[in-house]
């Protein structure tokens, strides 16, 4: 090394690429062929064919490569979570300092912990019915409020904000902050979610005059199956499930599915998806309730168009347009009538009159008083008329009506 | 008519113009319905203009209250 430099002591200095080196040679010389078991996490597949991942076991993580050479003998998909078996050597990746386990040959050693967990985790609530459809609440048409639970630093909050803005500038937005990884983010993130609740029961209860939180977004950006982590958590998903607000689960990407996304009212692809859910765009609802008002207003106005025919119809109906007519025709048939019936009351009268008459003659020459007044007279006896004369007997008082005056005599001869 | 949520209205409001488009009704219904329509349009209306544009942080102290302050987005 002709440039090599010292110290004033005369200690050599290094440079980076020396000191690199240096560890590379130890390292390789070191760890030449090992086998290392641990659980496979943020493992990518690259165009290349190279693959890169972590081994990690509860307290450390190790970077691997899997070269595309090596990769194409093994016999199954390395996922993440999954528990396994690596043959390789220790090496530098000297760009960068990365000490990294070179794969060379991997064996499936059973499930990974954490897959493990998930796994279990989901099938346990399964089946106590926190994944069932009939519970899931619908999400509001025009929340006012929406409640955020996640890093006030992360992209979710970002991202959501973004989309508030640009479809619904006029939400609000409440958001209650909360680590996202780390041991503490589960208790963290379950003690939100029931704040919140709390909050609204403050509300309905009159302690604050403030709107409902009408629907609540939990969740984070990306990032590795241990960053989601706390998204998996018994305690989290249990507060999703009891919560009375409906909740939305953001989780990382498209492709990341946590427990939250099973439990949770709505699962939303990203945050930004989220937002999008729960914010309708503005003017898509004045557009609605404009469409609706004017449908109110057409169908009022064609309820009044008909009816205006219909009066317009009746006004130049022939009674309405020549009311005398009617009048005029209903008093013509009044006097046709009037007269029918005096004329009939006339023939009547006559036909009765002449009766009377003939009545009347029949009557008269009926009179006993006008047979007396031809000087003819009636014989009582005892107050009763007597027809023939051997009704009497010589001696007996009797009574004679004259057509003027009565006499009373005696009988003194009767012939039969 | 004031307590009544937005999508509530909304619904309502949408099922009295397909009522008053597709149903038989005497005048005096029609405009019992579609003055009540046009009441729930503008409750519509006014719930839009005045929902208020608020991004807080929601705090719970430790006296069970809760404390709201504005949010500052962190670049």
């Amino acid at each position: 090394m002709p440039e090599e430099k010292l110290t004033q002591d005369g200690a050599v200095i290094y440079t980076v690429t020396q000191l690199t080196r240096e560890i590379k040679f130890a390292l390789e010389g070191s760890f030449p062929e090992i086998w290392v078991e641990g659980e496979v996490s943020n493992f990518k597949l690259y165009p290349s064919g190279h693959s890169y991942f972590s081994l990690k076991d509860p307290s450390s993580v190790i970077n691997c490569v899997l070269f595309k050479s090596s990769s194409t003998k093994l016999t199954f998909d390395l996922e993440d979570g999954m528990h396994v078996l690596i043959r390789g050597r220790v090496s530098v990746y000297e760009k960068r300092g990365n000490y990294q386990l070179y794969a060379e040959r991997i064996e499936p050693r059973g499930k990974g912990s954490l897959q493990l967990a998930f796994e279990q985790l989901k099938k346990k609530l399964y089946d106590e019915g926190l994944f069932s459809e009939e519970e899931k609440k619908p999400l509001p048409a025009l929340p006012l409020r929406v409640g955020v639970v996640t890093s006030p630093a992360g992209a979710a909050i970002r991202d959501i904000l973004k989309v508030a803005k640009r479809r619904f500038s006029n939400v609000e937005v409440s958001i209650l902050p909360v680590r996202v990884q780390g041991d503490e983010a589960k208790q963290e993130i379950a003690n939100a979610i029931k704040e919140l609740n709390e909050y609204n029961t403050s509300i309905e209860e009159g302690k604050l005059d403030e709107h409902l939180i009408d629907v609540m977004i939990v969740g984070r950006g990306g990032g590795s199956l241990e960053d989601l982590w706390a998204f998996n958590e018994e305690v989290v998903a249990r507060a999703i499930y009891a919560s009375k607000i409906p909740v939305i689960s953001a989780v990382g990407h498209e492709v990341d599915y946590t427990i939250s996304d099973f439990v949770a009212d709505f699962r939303a692809p990203t945050p930004s998806a989220a937002a999008e859910l729960v914010m309708p765009l503005k003017e898509d609802l004045i557009q609605h309730i404009s469409e609706l008002r004017n449908r109110l207003y057409a169908n009022a106005r064609s309820k009044t168009a008909l009816l205006e025919q219909a009066v317009t119809n009746l006004k130049s109906s022939y009674v309405l347009k020549a009311p005398l007519n009617v009048f005029e025709q209903l008093r013509q048939e009044v006097d046709e009538a009037v007269r029918n019936a005096l004329s009939a009351i006339e023939h009547f009268m006559e036909i009765k009159t002449r009766d009377l008459a003939t009545s009347a003659g029949k009557l008269e020459a009926l009179s006993p008083l006008s047979v007396l007044k031809r000087g003819y007279s009636i014989t009582f006896k005892d107050g009763k008329t007597v027809k023939k004369a051997e009704k009497l007997k010589v001696g007996e008082s009797i009574e004679t009506r004259f057509s003027s005056g009565i006499a009373t005599s005696r009988v003194e001869k009767i012939e039969k | 008519m004031k307590e009544i949520p937005f999508e509530k209205a909304l619904e309502k409001l949408e099922k009295i113009v397909e009522e008053l488009e597709s149903g038989d009704f005497s005048l005096d219904e029609s405009l019992k319905k579609y003055e009540e329509g046009i009441k729930l349009a503008r409750s519509c209306q006014q719930k839009l203009d005045k929902a208020k544009a608020k991004i807080e942080t929601l705090i719970k102290k430790d006296d069970g209250d809760f404390e709201a302050k504005p949010f500052k987005e962190e670049k």
